[in-house]
């Protein structure tokens, strides 16, 4: 009966980048809100309980990628859903061949550990690039504040962690010993003078020397990102190796840019393909070369393909 | 030297409370003792009093465990 129907209008524009996921149920999905870095205000977090209570299931979901899922979302309720979540300033991720909300660590401003600022780096990488499409297949971002890598950098197509370079002033040292004991790399010892003694070679850049030393005789002389790329997680994964070293956190957005031309070029007519297997294919030369007429102060002299970890299931061979 | 905590057999972060509760009954400008065990407590340790704004002077090993000796600064 023509009485029964019902059309139904949903702003195209709400649904460009993705970010509404089929459920089970008939005409339920799930909507996927953009959280870059995890950084969720109070006041945006109330709007989202808000409008989750009102359209959604009886509880919400926290994704593997720091986002929050409103769970049950009717497809008729969409723009209303984004409507109300745009109150509160609260956008919808992504999801497809795109690249996807950066995730991060808390970062330095209350974490010790943070060496760099990796939430502003999330917000402007979230900010230039968030929903470019790759053509390919999608593209992760992570950012870690130091070494420990907690946001596991490595199983991204882009990994960021932040590092920082020492350097020791022998005057101002005072042969407490504390940068030898904090050191976990082993990459200071204390030589016959009783003053520390430096091995860049086993060094992680973690700036635990600078941290602990009382006087400040340990100085950070270099700051930025280690970079690491090609790397995911999923059905074939693939561990992300190293492309540069102190890279500084302004040019974050220009080399994920950078990469992504690269990505773009070299994937083209061979479908959904991760960055990670296009290196494989390609050999990282042309990658690092690429990168390093850019950044040539930053860019690695040379690297290894992406690793493959052997995952024991089924026929794991990567297609080349 | 009358300072000496001893944190020796108390984890992470435990040992760190307790350094600053000890703390709070000693008069700024005076030095304490913190008596370490190796490992993660003579790593965490001190970094996380330097951190308070504390002054740290010195470390020594003796027997297996570190005596951290440091100048109690006001807040």
């Amino acid at each position: 009966m023509a009485a029964d129907k019902k059309k139904t209008t949903i702003n195209p524009g709400n649904l460009k980048a993705g970010g509404f996921i089929k459920e089970r149920g008939k005409d339920l999905f799930t909507v996927r809100l953009r959280v870059p870095g995890g950084r969720l205000p109070i006041s945006r977090l109330k709007k989202i309980a808000e409008v989750a209570d009102k359209f959604g299931g009886e509880f919400v979901h926290l994704s593997v990628r720091q986002s929050i899922e409103l769970i049950n979302i009717n497809f008729n309720d969409f723009d209303a859903v984004v409507t109300e979540l745009g109150e509160g300033e609260q956008k919808v991720a992504s999801c497809g061949a795109r690249v996807r909300v950066p995730v991060a660590c808390g970062g330095c401003e209350y974490n010790p550990n943070g060496l760099v600022d990796t939430q502003r780096s999330a917000m402007e990488v979230d900010r230039e690039l968030f929903g470019t499409e790759t053509g390919h297949h999608k593209f992760k971002v992570a950012f870690s504040g130091c070494p420990f890598d907690c946001p596991k950098a490595a199983i991204n197509d882009g990994g960021f962690i932040g590092s920082i370079r020492p350097e020791l002033d022998r005057e101002e040292c005072i042969s407490c010993g504390l940068c030898a004991k904090s050191c976990a790399e082993g990459a200071i010892a204390m030589d016959q003078e009783n003053k520390p003694l430096y091995f860049p070679d086993k060094c992680a850049y973690c700036g635990d020397c600078v941290k602990v030393c009382p006087t400040g005789a340990w100085k950070t002389v270099e700051k930025g990102y280690t970079v690491r790329i090609g790397g995911k997680w999923g059905r074939r994964p693939l561990i992300g190796t190293l492309y540069a070293t102190f890279l500084p956190e302004e040019k974050v957005v220009e080399f994920i840019a950078c990469v992504l031309a690269w990505y773009r070029e070299k994937a083209e007519g061979l479908g959904r393909i991760r960055l990670g297997d296009i290196i494989i294919r390609e050999g990282t030369d042309s990658l690092l070369d690429h990168l390093r007429s850019r950044f040539p102060a930053n860019i690695v002299v040379e690297t290894i393909p992406p690793q493959i970890v052997d995952n024991q299931i089924g026929n794991n061979q990567v297609e080349v | 030297m009358s300072n000496t905590i001893d944190l020796r057999g108390i984890c992470c972060p435990t040992n760190f409370v307790k350094a600053k509760l000890a703390l709070e009954m000693i008069d700024a400008g005076e030095t304490v003792e913190f008596l370490l065990d190796d490992g993660e407590p003579v790593k965490n340790v001190p970094r996380a009093l330097k951190d308070e704004g504390h002054k740290l002077i010195s470390l020594k090993e003796t027997d297996g465990f570190y005596t951290l000796t440091l100048e109690k600064i006001a807040e």
